[in-house]
């Protein structure tokens, strides 16, 4: 699939903003006046942020509040319903903190579901497709949870939650790696099953229906993304996981370590997405002659 | 609402076969003919006389090397276009209704004027039966060409879709393959009618009828053994040529 910079970013940066959210929201950290107002707006301006970038992926923007309506069947709706809702329901919270040092937990702990729901929701739009084996899996909610709750912990300071979130991270990364690789297979889809012609015998690509490029290769079949990927594997399990961890672990507690520990996670973060998107196969490609 | 139908009343689509199918692209080209001046925006094309022309199909002939264990390799041409599943993954994906499946035909729809242009239907097609325009951004697919089927200003014999109109080879039937005594569905049951990707569970309306097996090479021609050299020793000239030089 194509990783496409505004899905990377949307992607990462809401995930990132929901996730301190919800750890602000659920009480883990209540500050308040200025030091509050710098959570709120970072918290807020990281998720607006990423759902700013998502709406600017659309071909009709305008139309985006058309996306509102399917939530029975779609979960690109339900993302859109329960961000929205996320934000507004720690409102009231995030402002009797920064303006009236008066915290509303009521509203933040429904606040912090709903940002955690948000994350799922993103995370299911990917899983749900079938086409793409490799999301197709529980290892992609799992990813997006982890990365969402352990960069909230890091950004709101939860020094001990965070080492562990960023352990189960390392874990989860590894096994969405690791099941991943074998996803295309276990799912069954060939050249051969794609055409119906495997009885016949071997089936391979003669001549493309067309000669130069189109939407389904750009959007689909975007194979040239995975040649650093295990490099980039390396990176994003040090960066995102590693060496966060051993940061907190080794260096006392202060806005430095914090700062250097969020850097690399930010780092590893993007390096973990973009595989997410250039490593999954979609199964047009076999028609293509591609995986 | 982007819930499919329970179940439609007729489920029309095409039956497309690939014994027959010659690979002239016929089909693809009178599909953007039709497609481009009749239902919703126009298929674009980019760049069309430049270095990178590419744009907007609803249908489009891949060519398959296929080959045996033994003998030689066959190359099947292979059209593709949207298979109007029962299952239809990429309508129940769409986050604002644009998509959906009519219950009284079975056929997959894109309402443009509602599309926001995301995506997410083209990536939950197993198939790659929709394509964004390149120029509009709202989500193109085949229709069936829901416009002449129904269509009582047109001749009768015209009331098909596009692709089935112009195969000059009658590779492509259009009908009702819910209705087991229809033409297409005695076709499909006649020559072992084919689902693409099954394993997806789309369920696709759409079959596509395997080629035939073909005649093997050892008995092309019923007077081949009178063909047989019937003497192993050349006479007269070239027999004693033969001789002579042997004993050299
Ligand atoms: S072929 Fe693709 S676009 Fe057509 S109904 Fe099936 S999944 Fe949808
Ligand atoms: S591209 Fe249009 S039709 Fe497809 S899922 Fe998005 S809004 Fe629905």
């Amino acid at each position: 699939m194509h990783p496409a910079p505004s899905l990377i970013i949307f992607t990462t940066l809401s995930g990132l903003g929901f996730g301190l959210l919800a750890w602000l929201g659920a009480g883990a950290l209540v500050p308040t006046g200025w030091v509050g107002f710098v959570f709120y707006a970072l918290g807020y301006g990281l998720a607006g942020a990423g759902l700013v970038t998502s709406a600017a992926h659309l071909g009709h923007p305008e139309r985006a509040l058309k996306a509102f309506t399917q939530w029975r069947t779609s979960w690109l709706s339900r993302e859109a319903v329960l961000s929205v809702g996320a934000l507004l329901l720690m409102a009231p919270h995030a402002a009797g903190s920064v303006f009236f040092a008066t915290p509303l937990p009521v509203f933040g702990w429904l606040g912090a579901v709903f940002c955690v729901a948000t994350v799922f929701a993103t995370s299911m739009i990917y899983a749900q497709i079938r086409a793409v084996p490799r999301w197709h899996h529980w290892t992609t909610p799992a990813l997006f949870l982890a990365f969402a709750l352990s960069g909230g912990a890091l950004l709101s300071g939860q020094i001990t939650a965070a080492a562990l979130l960023l352990a189960l991270l390392a874990v989860v990364m590894v096994l969405h790696w690791h099941f991943g690789d074998r996803r295309l297979a276990e799912a069954g889809s060939t050249p051969e099953t794609a055409t119906g012609l495997g009885f016949m015998g071997r089936v391979r690509l003669f001549e493309p229906p067309h000669t130069g490029a189109n939407y389904l290769l750009r959007e689909m079949v975007h194979v040239v993304g995975r040649k650093h990927a295990v490099k980039l594997r390396v990176i994003a399990l040090l960066g995102a996981a590693v060496l966060p961890a051993l940061v907190l672990a080794a260096l006392p507690a202060s806005h430095l370590a914090a700062g250097l520990a969020i850097a690399l996670h930010g780092v590893g973060l993007m390096a973990s997405r973009w595989l997410f998107f250039a490593e999954a196969e979609h199964v047009v490609g076999l028609y293509y002659g591609r995986r | 609402m982007t819930s499919l139908p329970e179940k439609t009343d007729k489920k029309l689509g095409l039956v497309i076969d690939l014994d027959t199918c010659v690979g002239c692209h016929a089909c693809v080209i009178s599909c953007k003919e039709w497609n481009t001046q009749g239902y919703g925006a126009p298929l674009a094309d980019m760049d069309a006389y430049g270095a990178h022309p590419e744009g907007s199909f609803l249908n489009r002939v891949h060519s398959f090397e296929v080959t045996p264990d033994e003998g030689p390799s066959a190359v099947v041409h292979f059209p593709k276009s949207c298979l109007h599943c029962e299952d239809a993954p990429c309508v129940t994906v769409c986050p604002t209704g644009a998509s959906y499946k009519r219950a009284e035909d079975g056929i997959v729809l894109v309402n443009e004027s509602d599309c926001i242009g995301c995506g997410l239907c083209a990536w939950a097609c197993p198939y790659g039966a929709r394509e964004m325009d390149p120029s509009e951004q709202v989500m193109k697919k085949c229709t069936l060409c829901v416009d002449r089927i129904y269509n009582d200003n047109i001749p009768e014999e015209d009331r098909v879709p596009s692709c089935v109109r112009t195969c000059p080879a009658g590779a492509r039937h259009f009908g009702d393959l819910g209705d087991p005594d229809s033409d297409v569905s005695r076709l499909v049951a006649e020559r072992g009618g084919m689902d693409l990707m099954p394993e997806q569970e789309t369920k696709p309306v759409n079959k596509y009828l395997p080629p035939r097996a073909k005649d093997g090479l050892g008995e092309t021609d019923v007077l081949a053994p009178y063909l047989d050299p019937v003497t192993e020793e050349a006479d007269g000239f070239v027999g004693w040529l033969d001789r002579a030089l042997s004993r050299i």
